[in-house]
């Protein structure tokens, strides 16, 4: 079991997995980041997005990856609507409230997606799921590898986007100060839709990339949510550096947990990270102080 | 005043009088609403009174489920000698969770959300240890007789429940006269203000959720008692922790009444959906249903009613 060609491919496969963490965290971050609200319904706004996938390929026949500009499109429609009706509304006040809001809408989302979809997991066969790439002594899956560079694509996208663009300047001044922002003529509210759309269109992102190797169930939320939040809280709330190194992290976490400790005790390595990182250090690895 | 009293004893008389009056379904469907008051009451009083959300309550609730069961299933103790060792481990848990999220100065939504992580590692290691014979869950043996805490005739635990339920109620009275429930509103209103006049607001939020997690694990064993069963996913999953919080949210959090009212609200949603997935074919999925309404709830009543529905049964204004 401590053969090193084992741990090698179990580190490989994290940090494959990793990669596809970082955008469902850098969409949580960029949210918290600008918005200062804890999005509780991240998990299940990826299971509907992933839904979205499943249904475009087998009702039309897109590929998953085909489908990212649609998916991409329609999340950050989608996010920039539910924010305009719902959350924009009430994310102001005690932060507990928004908190409560959000996990409303998830027991919503996750019910109406039960309701609709039914409980039956639903995996796409995509013709090149079979294919391995040998890395050294690991084989992986060549749809992971496909995830993982696209997911590092779509990072540096954005990244440039928030670096280069009018809109990517205004979130970040509304991010750092936002009575300044609005002093100097920023559409605040505007800023807050965008950028919660901004964030679900990485969700979107991250569907399409996921649907190739994992299975979605309107329960699907939940094993996302507390990753999602744990990898944003060791990178530091609202760090986008963070989410990125956070993602990593948490991927061969979970990966040699599950190569150590089994299918469901490895599961609470990521559990026990995000509690020791909230005891120890709150404020994360790349966090600056609230 | 004293048109309150008269309410409180026509209720409590109406209370016991039902299980006489109607079938043995509805006698457990009340049973259900009181012990669902009673959990709910357990989040109450940190949540609602002392303002401390949590989103994993329902580690208390596993706590004691396992605790009794463990004792009693695998040390043949008896289940009522069980029950306060179990109240007691909730409170432990309570009391470990509280000194460390407090003594690290977590608030709001960092809290809730690591009850919920905490909860987490406790479902995952009920599944993992060989002491809760992981997933398979833990079986109590059918032995149907008072002395052994399980019941032949629903209404006998429905009675418990009651109890229970009115228990809970004295408490959350007590709270709102007592010092102690003056200094928690203290802190849910204003943490810092609170400190600066002298409350040692470390002390008092780790007491209040040392009493909330004994209370929430007392309902554990009774969960257990009742369905003389239990499995990871039951006693530590998110759903029960949702629907404490639920109860209180929408009944009206940090009242005296209001998770008992949300547990009436929420137990006639949850029939009137049954209802219609019977006369409406297409609706044959009845739970996501009601967590929909539930849900819908939530959001409404955060968004506009933060009293919840308690405010609508009240005249004067809040004293808070």
């Amino acid at each position: 079991m401590f053969d090193p060609a084992f741990l090698f491919a179990g580190v490989l496969n994290g940090l494959l997995a990793g990669g596809i963490y970082v955008l469902v965290a850098v969409g949580l971050t960029l949210i918290y980041g600008v918005l200062h609200i804890i999005n509780f319904a991240h998990g299940s706004l990826l299971m509907l997005a992933m839904y979205a996938v499943f249904y475009l390929w087998r009702l039309i026949g897109i590929d998953p990856y085909a489908a990212l500009p649609v998916v991409i499109a329609g999340a950050f429609g989608f996010g920039f609507v539910l924010y305009r009706l719902l959350i924009g509304r009430y994310n102001h006040g005690r932060d507990e409230n928004i908190l409560l809001i959000t996990l409303g809408l998830s027991i919503v989302i996750d019910n109406v997606a039960l309701l609709f979809f039914g409980g039956d997991t639903q995996t796409i066969d995509v013709p090149y799921a079979g294919t391995f790439v040998e890395i050294g002594a690991a084989f992986l899956p060549l749809p992971k590898i496909i995830s993982f560079g696209a997911s590092l694509v779509i990072c540096a996208a954005l990244g440039v986007y928030m670096a280069k663009s009018d809109m990517g300047k205004a979130i970040r001044a509304v991010a750092k100060e936002r009575q300044g922002a609005r002093l100097v003529g920023i559409d605040v509210e505007n800023v807050f839709a965008v950028s919660y759309g901004i964030g679900i269109a990485c969700l979107g992102a991250a569907a399409c990339l996921l649907m190739p190797t994992y299975y979605v169930t309107p329960s699907s939320g939940h094993a996302f949510v507390l990753v999602a939040f744990t990898i944003v809280v060791l990178g530091g709330m609202g760090s986008f550096a963070g989410a990125a190194v956070g993602g990593f992290i948490i991927g061969i976490t979970e990966s040699l947990g599950g190569l150590f400790l089994g299918e469901q005790l490895g599961q609470i390595g990521i559990s026990l990270i995000f509690i020791l990182i909230l005891l120890l250090k709150p404020t994360g690895l790349f966090g600056s102080k609230a | 005043m004293s048109r309150a009293v008269l309410l409180c004893v026509v209720g409590l008389a109406a209370a016991v009088a039902y299980p006489l009056l109607v079938p043995n379904y509805l006698v457990t469907i009340g049973m259900l609403v009181f012990f669902t008051a009673f959990i709910g009451q357990s989040w109450n009083i940190a949540g609602g009174f002392a303002g401390q959300t949590s989103f994993g309550h329902v580690v208390f609730f596993g706590t004691g489920a396992y605790t009794s069961t463990i004792l009693q299933v695998t040390y043949g103790w008896n289940p009522w000698l069980a029950w306060p060792v179990a109240m007691a481990a909730g409170g432990a848990v309570g009391w470990m969770i509280a000194v460390l999220s407090f003594r690290a100065g977590l608030r709001g939504s960092y809290f809730a959300l690591i009850t919920l992580a905490f909860a987490e590692v406790f479902r995952i290691l009920a599944n993992s240890v060989p002491f809760t014979k992981g997933g398979l869950g833990m079986l109590i043996k059918a032995d149907p007789r008072p002395a052994n805490f399980q019941f032949k005739d629903p209404i006998w635990i429905y009675y418990l429940a009651l109890l229970l339920c009115i228990v809970s109620l004295l408490i959350a009275w007590q709270l709102t006269r007592s010092r102690f429930g003056a200094r928690l509103v203290a802190i849910r209103e204003n943490e810092d203000a609170a400190r600066a006049l002298g409350i040692d607001v470390f002390a008092e939020k780790v007491k209040v959720l040392t009493l909330s997690g004994a209370m929430c694990a007392a309902g554990g064993t009774f969960y257990a008692q009742k369905y003389l069963y239990i499995d990871p996913g039951i006693a530590f999953g998110v759903d029960k922790s949702v629907e404490m919080l639920l109860v209180s949210m929408v009944g009206g959090a940090g009242t005296i009444f209001g998770p008992l009212i949300g547990s009436f609200t929420l137990m006639g949603i949850n029939e009137v959906t049954r209802w219609l997935a019977s006369v409406v074919p297409a609706l044959k999925n009845v739970q996501p249903l009601s967590l929909i309404v539930y849900g819908i709830m939530l959001i409404l009543i955060v968004a506009r009613l933060p009293d919840g529905l308690m405010s609508l049964f009240r005249r004067r204004p809040r004293h808070a």
